[in-house]
């Protein structure tokens, strides 16, 4: 399935400034290695141990997903790696 | 206009709330009325420096106080290695919590605790704490966010580095992080601008202001079994702490929480639960009560952060802003993680932008490790960006709603950080403020303005379980584990007797520990009413269901022709009420349910505000305060309302008087309700609210979060109602009488 990634500033280094990458996954595992794909090193950015990093929360067509890298994106979507946020 | 009827016999009432009683006469139990056989009584020695190596601690003499049963210090903890812990709403790295709770090389603020004692009774402890002997090395203390980062001040953790826009420094410093949200051509959206503001803004370290202290009374059991009775917002987060910290396996782990006497936030973190287990294990597993006093519970817990932030933004005559610029330095106190992500978060969150960018700092400081607080991070961004809006619409020659509204963001708008908004209501929000009689309303007499200002909370969703049990009579048992803070057992309560047709009253919430219910998150990020409500619509479709096959069973006929409305089962005729088909069980009928529903939808608010400066004082009054919101569907209007005016309430107090002071020292000088001065009644009116309720099309009943939306626009509405009464722009929280001279003697020297 085709999904457009928005890439979040801190990590354009690695893409070279592009702010936005299509590709092709069925879950956001599959997103995170068609990232570090083409651009190496997002893996390690993004995740640790196997799953997303502490503090970072990935939101699929704007609603944050449940299951990290293991939620399933099963219709063409918009993908952001945002900031994990706390509430009082 | 008439308004169209209800589709809800429940929810939009307004009935009294389940715990009230016990409450308002005194019977409800709280931690500090926790009595178990055999309880011993706690304290906590906590240093008197603000930044110290720890050189030796002698416990003996102590120790050798009759009466005192146990001492422990930080050699008694588990070591921790760095390990980050999901808490639900947010992650904390264990390591940093074992440190903030017993310090280990070093303490970082005054107030850090350093041993506990537990002894017969509350005066032996006392007095034991006097006998423990601290040999500290003083070092260097660095208080303010802005002078932490320069290169030669002093470094608190020696092992922190910068995770600098994804990348790990090399060199040790106070700045744990700094990321950024980035968005279009910041240059050519400024470039665009006919008008520009830029400024920078301070605010103070505030606290909580809960009114019940933190207290914890543990049982370590023979059977290393761990039994904690405490105040918290999240029963189950205390049990995950705890097993991490204490290192042994959750299943040992039982927390049961008590009535909660506030929270806003400061009590998710742990402070007392693994102190008072380790005493009990040390003192031959005889029961453990530790309570804070009031000095500690301001020295010690919460706070949430002072805060630097400068804003720049710029706008076209015809009032649409064209770019916008934060830089956000949020002091998180002795351990990394302030709330500045969520605070870049609301900075800008009501406008449309097309070229933004905000740079966040998480700076560590010899202050107390920051908590968070009713909408973290939010009232402090949105001071400084909506006096800068304000002052926009001021140059423009623009009403200050009308120009929020030329700008206000929609339903398929980006947030700074990317996602697109669904169904929002900021839009009518702002309509229902302009046309509240209080913004148009004369206000007369000298130094007295008019301000207005919004604000926006994310809120979330959460894992939420609940069960619920038919009884004989009808009436349904309703098992929960979220932590009642704003009367939620009603909502919860409210939102099952919807689904199942029943009167609110036939509806028995109780609020059960770890041992006795599914998981649930805190009760936190504005989420119970959504998410444990979401719960609670399962488990009443499910027991209807249950109770549908029942009466097919009773008349012998097909499920399938069977039919529940309103909470009356018919058949071919016959109809049974829900309380008669009850009364038929042969087994009894219960159902569960555990959701975690992430379509929560966020909250804006939009908050007039009438004030008085006395000139020859400094101080401000508030006249009138009026609070419009977004809030979905009101599940029970009066507590909405009652969040709306609490928050305002904060928000006040948090914009003209509360504040953190030190001495030179770095030792806190106001820790007592005396000196720390929170609003009273006789410091505020009648807080209007208006009810805006655009449903949340994520939820079986529309429900949004409503808890922490108000506090965020408060000290931005009145610094400027303050401009409109004085003149003067006020860029520092609190707005306090001595800041308010200050700021008007520089004005007129030409300074300001």
């Amino acid at each position: 399935m085709h999904h457009e990634v928005w890439i979040p500033p801190v990590h354009r280094d690695l893409t070279g400034g592009v702010e936005r990458v299509q590709v092709e996954a069925a879950t956001v595992g599959d997103v995170v290695a068609a990232l570090d794909a083409r651009y190496p090193g997002m893996a390690a950015r993004l995740t640790q141990d196997g799953r997303l990093r502490p503090g970072i929360a990935v939101a699929v067509d704007g609603v944050i997903a449940t299951r990290g890298l293991r939620q399933r994106l099963p219709t063409p979507g918009e993908i952001h790696f945002i900031p994990a946020l706390a509430g009082g | 206009m008439t308004t169209p009827a209800s589709p809800y016999k429940v929810i939009g009432s307004r009935p009294l709330r389940p715990d009230g009683v016990d409450k308002v006469t005194g019977r409800a139990v709280y931690g500090a009325d926790v009595r178990l056989p055999g309880m011993l009584y706690g304290k906590v020695l906590r240093s008197p420096h603000a930044h110290a190596r720890i050189v030796a601690i002698d416990v003996s003499a102590a120790l050798a106080l009759r009466g005192v049963r146990a001492v422990v210090t930080a050699q008694d903890m588990p070591a921790i290695g760095d390990k980050i812990a999901d808490l639900g709403e947010s992650s904390v790295n264990l390591r940093y919590t074992s440190n903030n709770l017993l310090a280990h090389d070093k303490v970082l603020y005054y107030g850090h605790a350093v041993a506990a004692v537990a002894a017969e009774n509350i005066h032996i402890a006392e007095e034991a704490l006097a006998l423990i002997e601290v040999e500290y090395e003083v070092l260097p203390h660095v208080l303010d966010g802005k002078a932490a980062m320069a290169p030669d001040a002093p470094i608190l953790l020696d092992d922190l580095r910068t995770n600098e826009l994804g990348k790990r420094g090399d060199c040790p410093t106070n700045v744990a992080e700094h990321f950024r949200h980035q968005r279009g051509d910041l240059a050519q959206g400024f470039a665009e601008a006919d008008v520009i503001v830029e400024r920078t803004f301070h605010t103070a370290t505030v606290h909580q202001g809960y009114i019940e202290p933190q207290n914890a009374t543990a049982l370590w059991n023979e059977d290393d079994q761990v039994l904690v009775w405490c105040s918290t917002q999240g029963a189950f987060s205390v049990q995950e702490q705890l097993a991490e910290l204490l290192q042994i396996p959750l299943s040992r782990v039982t927390v049961t929480p008590t009535e909660i006497g506030g929270g806003f936030g400061g009590k998710i973190n742990i402070y007392l639960e693994p102190l008072a287990a380790l005493l009990s294990r040390k003192a031959g597993h005889r029961p453990v009560k530790l309570v804070m006093t009031r000095a500690e519970v301001l020295a010690a817990t919460g706070p949430t952060s002072g805060s630097h932030i400068r804003v720049k933004m710029g706008a076209r005559r015809d009032g649409v802003i064209t770019a916008a610029e934060a830089e956000l330095i949020y002091e998180a106190g002795a351990y990394p993680g302030s709330p500045v992500g969520a605070g870049s978060g609301v900075i800008f969150a009501p406008y449309r932008l097309n070229n933004v960018q905000v740079d966040g700092y998480d700076v560590v400081v010899n202050r107390p490790k920051a908590a968070a607080y009713r909408a973290p991070g939010g009232t402090n961004a949105v001071f400084a960006a909506e006096t800068v809006v304000d002052e926009l619409a001021e140059k423009l020659g623009i009403d200050p709603i009308e120009f929020r509204l030329r700008n206000a963001v929609r339903e398929g708008d980006r947030r700074v950080d990317g996602p697109e908004y669904k169904r929002i209501g900021f839009i009518e929000t702002l309509e229902a403020a302009r046309n509240h009689p209080h913004y148009t309303a004369p206000l007369t007499g000298k130094h007295r303005g008019r301000g207005v200002a919004a604000g926006f909370w994310f809120n979330w969703g959460g894992k939420s379980s609940a069960t619920a049990t038919v009884n004989a009579d009808g009436t349904v048992n309703l098992i929960e584990g979220s932590t009642d803070i704003g009367g939620s057992r009603a909502s919860i309560a409210m939102q099952l007797a919807e689904t199942l047709g029943i009167p609110y009253e036939d509806i028995r919430p109780q609020v059960v520990g770890t041992a006795s219910v599914g998981y649930n998150d805190v009760t936190g990020g504005s989420r119970t009413t959504f998410g444990t409500g979401w719960a609670v619509y399962e488990v009443g479709q499910k027991l209807l269901e249950e109770m549908r096959v029942r009466a097919a069973d009773y008349w012998d006929a097909p499920v399938e022709a069977v039919s529940v409305a309103n909470g009356v089962f018919t058949h071919n005729g016959d109809a049974m009420t829900f309380r008669e088909l009850a009364s038929k069980l042969d087994v009894p009928v219960t159902a569960s349910a555990s959701v975690h529903p992430q379509s929560y939808g966020p909250g804006f608010g939009v908050h007039i505000v009438d004030v008085e400066v006395d000139v020859e004082t400094g101080k401000v009054s508030i006249l009138r305060y009026t609070a419009a919101q977004d809030v979905g569907k009101a599940i029970h209007p009066s507590y909405v309302e009652g969040q709306l005016q609490g928050g305002a309430a904060q928000g006040i107090g948090w914009a003209l008087n509360e504040e953190y002071v030190y001495d030179d020292q770095g030792r806190l000088l106001n820790a007592s309700l005396l000196d720390y001065r929170m609003p009273t009644a006789l410091d505020l009116p009648m807080i209007d609210t208006v009810l805006v309720e655009v449903h949340n099309p994520g939820h079986p009943y529309g429900v949004r979060g409503v808890g922490e939306v108000p506090i965020v626009p408060p000290a931005a509405a009145i610094a400027n109602a303050i401009y409109r009464a004085i003149g003067v722009r006020m860029t520092e929280l609190p707005m306090s009488p001595a800041r308010i001279i200050a700021a008007m003697e520089m004005s007129r020297s030409g300074q300001g």
